[in-house]
């Protein structure tokens, strides 16, 4: 992300720590008004350092998707403050990249044009989109895609590409405008477990070469374990973290780790307190 | 290929099979061609009028397409307005509901009173009875862009044209050429209509002047040359559809290119 430099990125940098990416301080959102409101977080905090994979994890419905909007600025929070990159979100303070369970790619658009959206779309590269979309820009896609193996299929339409060929160009999307922070939605929620886990070790070394700061929300507690270095858990709704541990495991991780007996003493732990949380009405404090 | 081309064979084989059978009933029949008149005797006099038939035939068809094309540009543009929010598609809806159910034979007599009988209250009618599939279409298209590909699109910061542009547009184009494809039959329709009740040009016109003298099979020459446009018509849109928005339809022939 070196390569980031020379856009100036004004950020609140405190003395000692590392950059905090993301910083969500008693963040509540509800959704609705009077009589309808439905509490969706409840005065959660949250730090993530720059850099940093961090995975949320929690029982259906209990706010992990806006946690990711409150961070990605798509909803502001009823009460609290969230800081992102050193600003409230609604400055948009640095390049966010996305993906969700659906890959949405533009049905017209060939997979390289596709993954050349953003381009299109971010500063600094949407004013330079027309004089390099042919030269340095689809030679950064063509790289981006080599990278997750679809090296082949740059000029392919996306019905012509399974649901895990998908997901990769969706990553690729997601990337390509080198984005500081990754978000990501149950993004393998919908592929097969062999595509998944081959999906998690891509996605582990796009983050190794890359270092985005991501946050990832998913179900599978497998997948928490393998690519976060740390797994915050969420309470029943109105959500809130219940608990946040690191994954302390060296990388690059292999998927024969998560066969070992202490991840599956981790993933034990997770299941646990997920459980718990679930079986709790929802309105009593754990 | 092959299961397209015995398609087409089929089709024509109808349209075959169609004629002949009318011919052979009429004949089977003894049916007076005061009331109905043979295929074989439509053609006739078709070819035998057909000098005097022309400029009729070029009127009806600059009329609608005319229409047609004003009918385009309304419905692209209200179209747009109404797709661009959810508050002005569901605000504006029962209003183009209630436009479009009213019949447009009830409205020509009203367009002739302001632009006196011709071409005009013809090219207003096409337009009134064409614009509307095209509204639904593009505010339809524009309306239902996947609410997480537009998160993604916010996130990165794009502006409302931004979207309008990368996705609204392109997104709407298969549903704007379906319906252009609805349009053009209706303008066609819309015209004729027109000039049936007040002109003194057109198919609709000859068609009209043609049953006051009892020259049924002048009638039935109409209806052929109407029914010959339209096909006509449909199949040009039908082609520029193809090519403008194969991704839609997922042909294998695109996967080659």
């Amino acid at each position: 992300m070196q390569t980031l430099g020379q856009a100036a990125q004004p950020s609140v940098i405190l003395a000692d720590e590392p950059l905090r990416a993301i910083e969500l301080s008693a963040a509540t959102v509800t959704f609705g008004r009077g009589d309808k409101a439905v509490p969706a977080l409840s005065e959660t905090s949250l730090r993530i350092a720059d850099g940093e994979f961090v995975a949320l994890v929690g029982p259906s419905g209990c706010g992990k998707s806006t946690i990711l909007r409150l961070v990605s600025g798509l909803v502001q929070p009823t009460r609290g403050v969230v800081i992102v990159g050193g600003r409230e979100v609604a400055a948009k303070a640095l390049r966010i990249g996305m993906a969700f369970q659906n890959p949405t790619l533009l049905p017209w658009l060939t997979i390289e044009q596709n993954v050349m959206l953003p381009l299109r779309i971010v500063q600094p590269f949407r004013a330079r989109y027309r004089r390099e979309r042919r030269t340095t820009f689809r030679d950064k896609a063509h790289a981006l895609l080599g990278q997750v193996g679809l090296k082949g299929f740059a000029s392919r339409y996306p019905w012509q590409l399974s649901g895990g060929m998908l997901q990769r160009a969706n990553l690729c999307r997601a990337l390509i405008h080198e984005p500081r922070m990754l978000l990501l939605d149950e993004p393998f929620g919908a592929l097969d477990q062999f595509t998944r886990e081959e999906l998690w070790s891509i996605l582990q070394d796009l983050w190794l070469a890359h270092k985005p700061t991501v946050l990832l929300v998913t179900h599978d507690l497998r997948e928490a374990g393998f690519l976060a270095g740390r797994i915050c858990v969420m309470s029943a709704r109105p959500g809130r973290i219940i608990d946040d541990s690191p994954v302390d495991f060296a990388r690059p991780r292999t998927i024969a780790m998560t066969f070992e007996p202490e991840f599956v003493t981790l993933n034990q732990r997770l299941r646990d307190l997920i459980v718990h949380t679930r079986s709790l009405p929802a309105e009593r404090e754990n | 290929m092959p299961a397209n081309l015995r398609q087409k064979i089929w089709s024509f084989a109808l349209i075959v099979l169609f004629f002949g059978g009318w011919e052979v009933f009429c004949l089977a029949s003894g049916m007076s061609d005061l009331i109905l008149p043979r295929p074989s005797q439509v053609f006739e006099t078709l070819y035998n009028r057909f000098p005097v038939l022309w400029p009729h035939i070029i009127r009806t068809i600059s009329t609608t397409l005319g229409g047609f094309a004003l009918g385009v540009a309304l419905g692209v543009v209200l179209g747009a307005l109404i797709g661009v929010s959810r508050v002005a598609y569901d605000t504006a809806y029962p209003l183009l509901i209630g436009f479009s159910s009213i019949p447009k034979v009830a409205v020509v007599p009203i367009f002739v009173l302001w632009f006196g009988s011709g071409e005009v209250p013809a090219i207003l009618t096409s337009i009134a009875i064409c614009f509307f599939p095209i509204v639904v279409n593009i505010a339809t298209g524009l309306a239902t862009t996947e609410p997480e590909l537009e998160d993604v699109l916010k996130v990165w910061g794009a502006s409302k044209f931004d979207i309008l542009w990368n996705v609204g547009l392109p997104r709407t184009m298969p549903f704007f050429f379906a319906s252009l494809k609805v349009a053009i039959t209706y303008a066609f329709v819309g015209t004729v209509l027109a000039e049936t009740v007040a002109s003194n040009r057109g198919i609709g016109n000859v068609m009209m002047s043609a049953s006051s003298n009892f020259d049924v099979p002048l009638v039935f020459v109409g209806l052929f040359i109407l029914a010959g446009l339209g096909v006509l018509l449909y199949v040009v849109f039908s082609l520029v559809e193809g090519r403008v928005t194969g991704w839609a339809t997922r042909k294998n022939d695109i996967a080659a290119a």
